[in-house]
């Protein structure tokens, strides 16, 4: 088995349209939530979100690609494209013959739905656009990320809601390991903020109407963002061989399901990803300095996640550092676990610890350090990143700090 | 207001899976095994069959200004939301 590193990062959210704007603003606690606008918004019960602002995608795309790129694919390549450069590979040659890529989405073209539907149902057209389908379908963004790159290896979208990105990120992450692929793109993307995209979510009352405000007893529900992050997997002796910056090492991940209830989460679920990640990383709990939260900001989520994390850890759990960015960049949905790990590749790179924002008052159902409200300078070796989806889906990924030289071969 | 309780009777028989005549005034949704699910189902079917709006988020149900605590408590409430609409 060979060892998997992270040789690129790109993305696109509510907080910068960058990497490094990305990390300022997390270093920074900055907030990218606030009043959604898309047409029909009054109609909306929560008029709320992490919306990207100033997405100009004519400096991106010509007119041609636009009419096939639905929102989320047009992330997803701006995200690609920023990993890629930064990595510093060509696809071109045999080396496109052995990459591919693997992206999380829960809904896909969401808006190239909504605006099909509005022309046959509210307009009462009987005529839409010609390229409906090939926008809308959630392989549109693999796809295109493949044709831009000339990724020839395997590439497909996994679609399991709110952990989506992480089980695409876990199984490139296997890819690699087990050497089906020298390289592979992974992350999510997602972009379901229009008008029946959030009116959908609207019913199932759990999206707050103010702000997001993870394991904060004052919490009251979660807060949608959009956007992408798409990083390059590589193995390890591969990118050692080209001198390839290195930003951190995927050494885990675990996914299972909780077989209960397609809603609520369930402690034991949790805690069992959260644990088989450390075993597949060979990471014994107490290395583990920082974990990801997912940290939703519903009452049900967080005091599950902190349970099952205490859970698996024991007293260790009173010494880790646990944040939701979540109230910064919004829940992407299939988009989150990608955008989420740019705050573990903070902490192993830089030591600083994206805080948890909107804080205000402490919840005993979630009695852990959740670096509240300001980032927090603390050198980390071992990371872990959650996600726990609708349906019971979990999945956990477990990264470790690169060191050159470092005494595991 | 006697067609409101026989509605609302209908709308929770509906969630519990029984007949609207063994839907007691005094049971709570728990007692009829309605859960976090069966609930905003419930809601949505007042709000449409009433056409009002029930104020429910599901992070902090003791907030609500809606009594869900027995049938009847739902009865009052949508009663009160319906004069509040007319007046």
């Amino acid at each position: 088995m060979g060892r998997v590193v992270i040789t690129g990062a790109g993305t696109v959210n509510a907080l910068a349209q960058d990497v490094a704007g990305t990390w300022a603003a997390m270093h920074q606690g900055q907030c990218g939530i606030g009043p959604l606008d898309f047409r029909d918004v009054e109609r909306l019960a929560v008029q709320i979100g992490a919306q990207v602002r100033d997405w100009n995608p004519e400096t991106h795309f010509n007119r041609q690609q636009l009419s096939l790129y639905d929102r989320f694919t047009q992330f997803a390549l701006v995200a690609a494209r920023q990993a890629v450069a930064q990595s510093g590979l060509n696809f071109d040659g045999r080396m496109g013959l052995t990459a591919g890529v693997v992206l999380g989405t829960a809904g896909g073209g969401v808006n190239t739905w909504d605006d099909s539907y509005r022309t046959v149902y509210e307009e009462a057209k009987n005529r839409v656009h010609p390229l409906v389908v090939p926008r809308l379908m959630n392989n549109a963004a693999p796809a295109h990320i493949s044709m831009e790159f000339n990724l020839r290896g395997p590439s497909f979208s996994v679609s399991t809601a709110c952990a989506s990105s992480n089980h695409a990120m876990g199984l490139a992450y296997q890819m690699v390991k087990r050497g089906q692929a020298k390289a592979m793109l992974a992350g999510g993307a997602e972009a379901m903020l229009c008008f029946g995209g959030v009116k959908a979510w609207e019913g199932l009352r759990v999206m707050s109407r103010d702000a997001c405000r993870p394991f904060s007893l004052t919490r009251n529900g979660m807060v949608m963002g959009e956007g992408a992050a798409v990083y390059v997997f590589e193995d390890l002796k591969h990118a050692r061989a080209r001198g390839a910056e290195i930003l951190c090492e995927i050494s885990g991940f675990s996914m299972n399901s909780d077989a209960s209830d397609i809603v609520m989460p369930s402690r034991a679920g949790a805690a069992r990803a959260i644990a088989g990640a450390l075993a597949d990383a060979k990471m014994k709990p107490d290395e583990v300095g920082y974990i990801n939260a997912h940290g939703t900001g519903t009452a049900a989520n967080d005091k599950t996640e902190c349970a099952a994390i205490a859970d698996v850890f024991g007293p260790h759990a009173d010494h880790l550092l646990v944040s939701s960015t979540k109230a910064m960049h919004g829940h992407l949905i299939g988009a989150t676990g990608a955008v989420e790990l740019l705050a573990v590749i903070l902490a192993l790179r830089d030591g600083v610890i994206a805080p948890t924002i909107g804080y205000q008052e402490p919840d005993p159902e979630c009695a852990l350090d959740v670096v509240p409200n300001t980032a927090r300078q603390a050198p980390i070796k071992a990371a872990l990143s959650n996600a726990f989806a609708f349906g019971g889906m979990n999945a956990v990924l477990a990264l470790r700090k690169h060191e050159e030289n470092a005494a595991n071969p | 207001m006697a067609d409101v309780t026989q509605r609302i009777r209908e709308i929770i028989a509906e969630q519990a899976l029984r007949q609207p005549d063994e839907i007691a005034l005094d049971a709570g949704l728990g007692d009829l095994g309605i859960d976090s699910l069966g609930l905003v189902e419930a809601i949505f079917a007042i709000e449409e069959t009433f056409n009002i709006a029930v104020p429910f988020n599901a992070n902090e149900p003791g907030k609500s200004d809606f009594d869900f605590s027995s049938v009847g408590a739902i009865v009052r409430a949508v009663e009160g939301l319906i004069a509040a609409r007319a007046a």
